[in-house]
């Protein structure tokens, strides 16, 4: 019944109708959006407004209740493999082992894909390279400031050749350095590479003018489009105003906090 | 809706020429898992000292202390009469193996808290193979604290047949499974890592004492009826006997079998569990992290 958002090729992500409750309480609502490719879309909600619920049915640690979620018309119930080898992840909390090195991380991300040791290190020299972390190749990853860290969870998202890269919270706890750093890294990416973004957040500041934005507010989205759109739409004088009037929250906490 | 995917699929050649996974595929990643748990173990030196240090303080001062007290007679595989400790050192390899599957249930609860889970479970290959694979990495692990602990017993001159050492593998490989697959279920159901003092409490210690490992179950027969059938359902006692009889180079084929049944039984459980449409991981709520 759903047909996907635009005729022109497959979306990079598309989230349809998607529904997800945990007992009674509604985490998310009849969620629709999609993410083109070659595209930088951010996902901007405050805390608890359902991002993490659509990372684990987008990265399918959840099962999708109701509706439909496909990557690159890969449905990520039916085809999980499919959809699944397509997808770089990087989560919110940290996922690597702090007592392995960084390419020792990077070997176990490239083994559970199914690539090979000699072609998993070549990957794994030129993903680091492209963070300017290989230098740090042989260190624990204990070692590694916030920062780095982070930066090492992109370079391990983007070892299998992702067409798709979502990121939850990507610049949460870092500083302002850190977080512009990740930011331009993930840009250039989009640049160079044509991979679709998916980038959720709640600092209003991290968005950029030719950003396509989605709000979503207490498992509702309440705006979707490009970003002068949103502000239009809305009648706002910016993104901070737009998202203001929408979730009807002072939006100083949203952007506030940060940094 | 289905065939609407057939179609993208057909009309993609590209992505249609890399669909599903070789075998090869398949043994890099159960390779690439074994790798990191091995890897991990060995960085935990805690763990690795601890998992020995336990069987030996059983070994020298329980068993020493209770020689005197517990005659054990010639029951089979024995041939002669022994020393106590020789009869509880298949205990206590079992109990190797019981401590380390619920202590690889710990690390992925830890790792689920972590995150590290995730990193196994978006990994596009099949999430049984997945689970499958993780339970042989942490059943390798298991075998080299068990052979070091059997190499340790042999200078305190308990000495199996020379085959026995060989002939306990396969044994060692299945009970291992089956402990492993029992703390991966537990894995799913305990929610948090504090409640590892609740799986100490009513898993471990039941599951030890209410076995064969400390007690030949003739004699717990004599003192209380009612335990010797308790101990009779506890797999723990077959993986026990098993590990026994291998060790001696026999095979107990009733363990063999209840072994063997309950591994199976508590791997489509944790599989289930595990199951993202069906498992417990999504009723139990929010995922790690809060927000």
């Amino acid at each position: 019944m759903m047909h996907g958002m635009k005729a022109a090729g497959p979306q990079a992500l598309s989230v349809e109708s998607v529904s997800h409750s945990y007992g009674a309480r509604r985490a998310l609502d009849d969620v629709s959006f999609a993410v083109a490719p070659a595209n930088f879309t951010v996902l901007l909600g405050l805390n608890g407004a359902g991002k993490s619920t659509l990372f684990a049915l987008i990265t399918r640690l959840y099962g999708t209740q109701r509706g439909r979620i496909r990557i690159f018309d890969h449905d990520v119930a039916r085809e999980p493999g499919e959809a699944l080898r397509i997808l770089g992840v990087v989560f919110q909390s940290r996922t690597l082992d702090l007592d392995l090195s960084v390419m020792q991380n990077l070997m176990y991300h490239a083994a559970l894909h199914g690539i090979d040791k000699r072609a998993a290190r070549a990957r794994g020299d030129e993903v680091l390279a492209r963070i300017v972390l290989s230098d740090r190749a042989r260190d624990k990853v204990r070692n590694l400031s916030g920062g780095q860290m982070r930066r090492v969870e992109i370079a391990r998202a983007l070892l299998h050749r992702p067409r798709l890269l979502v990121l939850d919270e990507p610049t949460v706890g870092l500083d302002i350095k850190s977080r512009a750093d990740i930011l331009g890294h993930v840009r250039q990416l989009i640049a160079d590479e044509g991979i679709g973004v998916l980038w959720a957040t709640h600092l209003i500041d991290e968005v950029a003018d030719d950003d396509q934005v989605i709000v979503l507010h207490q498992g509702r989205v309440l705006a979707d489009g490009p970003v002068a759109q949103v502000i239009a739409d809305s009648k706002a004088l910016d993104v901070r105003d737009a998202f203001t009037r929408l979730t009807g929250s002072g939006s100083p906490q949203a952007a506030g906090e940060a940094a | 809706m289905s065939s609407a995917a057939e179609h993208a699929a057909s009309v993609a050649p590209v992505a249609a020429a890399r669909r599903g996974f070789s075998l090869r595929q398949y043994l890099i990643c159960l390779k690439g898992i074994i790798w990191r748990e091995s890897l991990r173990f060995l960085h935990q030196r805690e763990r690795f000292v601890s998992a020995l240090v336990r069987p030996l303080v059983w070994l020298f001062i329980f068993a020493a202390g209770f020689r005197q007290v517990l005659g054990v007679s010639i029951i089979p595989p024995y041939e002669t009469y022994i020393l106590y400790s020789v009869y509880i050192t298949p205990g206590l390899i079992a109990m190797i193996q019981l401590f380390n599957g619920m202590q690889s249930s710990l690390s992925m609860v830890y790792d689920r808290e972590m995150g590290n889970m995730r990193t196994l479970l978006v990994s596009p290959l099949p999430r049984w193979f997945l689970l499958c694979s993780k339970l042989i990495a942490g059943t390798a692990v298991s075998l080299l604290q068990v052979y070091a602990f059997l190499a340790i017993a042999w200078f305190w001159e308990i000495e199996a047949p020379p085959l026995g050492y060989l002939t306990v593998l396969p044994a060692l490989v299945l009970s291992g499974l089956m402990l492993g697959a029992l703390g991966m279920l537990i894995s799913s159901v305990i929610k948090q890592l504090e409640n590892f003092a609740g799986v100490m409490n009513f898993v471990i210690f039941p599951m030890f004492f209410a076995s064969s490992a400390l007690y030949p179950l003739w004699r717990v027969q004599e003192g209380s009826p009612l335990l010797y059938y308790v101990c009779e359902f506890n797999p723990f006692t077959h993986a026990v006997e098993l590990i026994r009889f291998a060790l001696y180079t026999q095979i107990d084929w009733l363990s063999l079998a209840v072994v063997a049944g309950c591994t199976a039984l508590f791997m489509i459980g944790a599989i289930f569990a595990y199951d993202p449409s069906r498992g417990f991981l999504a009723r139990r709520g929010e995922p790690g992290g809060g927000a």
